[in-house]
């Protein structure tokens, strides 16, 4: 893996991509040729699809079984999505300054100045 | 506690907080609560002896189903296959419970010690010549596309069972069903998943695949040929006669089976029941040799 790249930062977010990561959108034939899935479930109460974690599947159908299998077994959610890693394009960890470290000094952009009304869910 | 166990623990919280598991993880009475009352007009022994016949079927395949734990082709499918195994464990467990409810309980009770509950004794003190599985559940795994075919018809004969149980007058037996068509459903669907890109697949798969369907079509010749207990609870308005699913399951698998380019084997002709009388291949007691072992040893180990 030490050529290996990776397109998102963090936990089960990683992304790996490289030549031996098995990515490819092409026919399956073994294991190796699986492409890799991104699974995102939606709670019960929950309001977003989640990421809970990757896996790999020969077809995106078989995907959706192998995730309700894998991260719905208690119960956890009610909606799956997946998508092929291929398929994410990512922020790359070498942008991290430039793209996020700006806006860790902008106050004013966080709406703590004004009231809430009570009525307004979801914030 | 981390971002990403945070952000999946409000998943699994999503309503309320309290666990999720099948069972908790005590040894409560499966059916507390429920009334056992048997229906009028029904004789105890009849209902608890089809009780076994389903729970065994169930308990016997799950035992099958398990085997490919550390061995499945892939990690997915492994999860996947032990799923299926739980929930035919889980409908072993209140079948087996019923069972024991109505005192149906064989020879499992002069071996197994007063704590061991019934559902239990009946699992692992009972012995091959006690158990009323069906040759189709007992037979080994095969390769992976044999295990498919095999799990494709159980569960197309179970939900088709299952589906008309629902209506059963025992309201133990009706609830059961209810609970157990979802899953039988998703396994039958998962099963023919795998069978459409396995025929459908590559030269190899294709082979195995058809290899798979000769070798378990033959095991269908015992399933829709009542014995005399269900009979006399089908008439009763408990229990559902296989023979009137054997339409309704030829047809799902032939359409399974084209649809995966398979060729449909030939029916069998029909055989009297054997494993539902208790006579069963040297299999089963090897399988239950592996199943019971632990629990004849240790009677009252906990863990």
């Amino acid at each position: 893996m030490t050529t290996t790249d990776v397109t998102a930062e963090g936990g089960h977010g990683a992304v790996p991509t490289g030549p031996e990561v098995p990515v490819e959108p092409k026919p399956a034939l073994s294991r190796r040729d699986w492409p890799l899935y991104e699974c995102f479930v939606r709670g019960k109460r929950g309001l977003n699809h989640v990421h809970v974690g990757s896996l790999h599947a020969p077809d995106d159908e078989m995907a959706v079984h192998a995730a309700r299998d894998l991260f719905t077994r208690r119960n956890e959610g009610v909606s799956i999505w997946v998508v092929k890693a291929a398929d994410i394009t990512a922020s790359s960890p070498d942008e991290k300054d430039p793209m996020f470290a700006p806006s860790g000094d902008k106050v004013y952009r966080h709406p703590t100045f004004y009231e809430i009304p009570e009525n307004v869910p979801h914030m | 506690m981390g971002h990403e166990e945070t952000v999946y623990e409000a998943l699994d919280h999503a309503h309320g907080g309290e666990g999720h598991w099948a069972f908790g993880t005590g040894f409560d009475d499966p059916l507390a609560g429920v009334d056992t009352t048997v229906p009028d007009g029904v004789d105890p022994a009849d209902l608890g002896e089809y009780c076994l016949m389903l729970g065994d079927d169930a308990l016997v395949l799950a035992q099958r189903l398990t085997q490919w734990i550390t061995a499945a082709p892939e990690l997915e499918e492994e999860v996947a296959i032990a799923n299926v195994a739980l929930d035919l464990l889980g409908q072993a467990r209140l079948l087996l419970a019923r069972a024991g409810s109505v005192g149906v309980l064989g020879r499992s009770r002069e071996k197994a010690t007063e704590s061991i509950p019934d559902e239990d004794a009946l699992a692992y003190f009972r012995d091959a010549d006690e158990f009323r599985s069906t040759a189709l559940v007992a037979a080994p795994n095969g390769d992976f596309a044999q295990t498919i075919v095999r799990l494709l018809v159980a569960s197309t004969v179970r939900l088709a069972v299952f589906a008309r149980l629902r209506e059963s007058r025992d309201p133990v037996l009706a609830a059961i069903a209810a609970k157990g068509v979802n899953e039988l459903t998703y396994h039958r669907d998962h099963a023919a998943r795998w069978l459409l890109r396995l025929g459908d697949g590559t030269d190899e798969s294709h082979r195995r695949a058809q290899a798979g369907a000769d070798a378990i079509w033959r095991l269908l010749d015992d399933l829709f040929v009542p014995t005399d207990v269900e009979r006399r609870l089908t008439e009763a308005g408990v229990a559902v006669d296989p023979a009137g699913t054997r339409d309704e399951v030829r047809s799902v698998l032939v359409q399974v089976l084209e649809r995966a380019t398979l060729r449909v084997p030939g029916w069998p002709a029909e055989a009297p029941p054997r494993g539902r009388l208790g006579q069963h291949g040297p299999e089963l007691a090897e399988l239950l040799g592996v199943l019971q072992g632990l629990a004849r040893q240790h009677p009252a180990a906990t863990w």
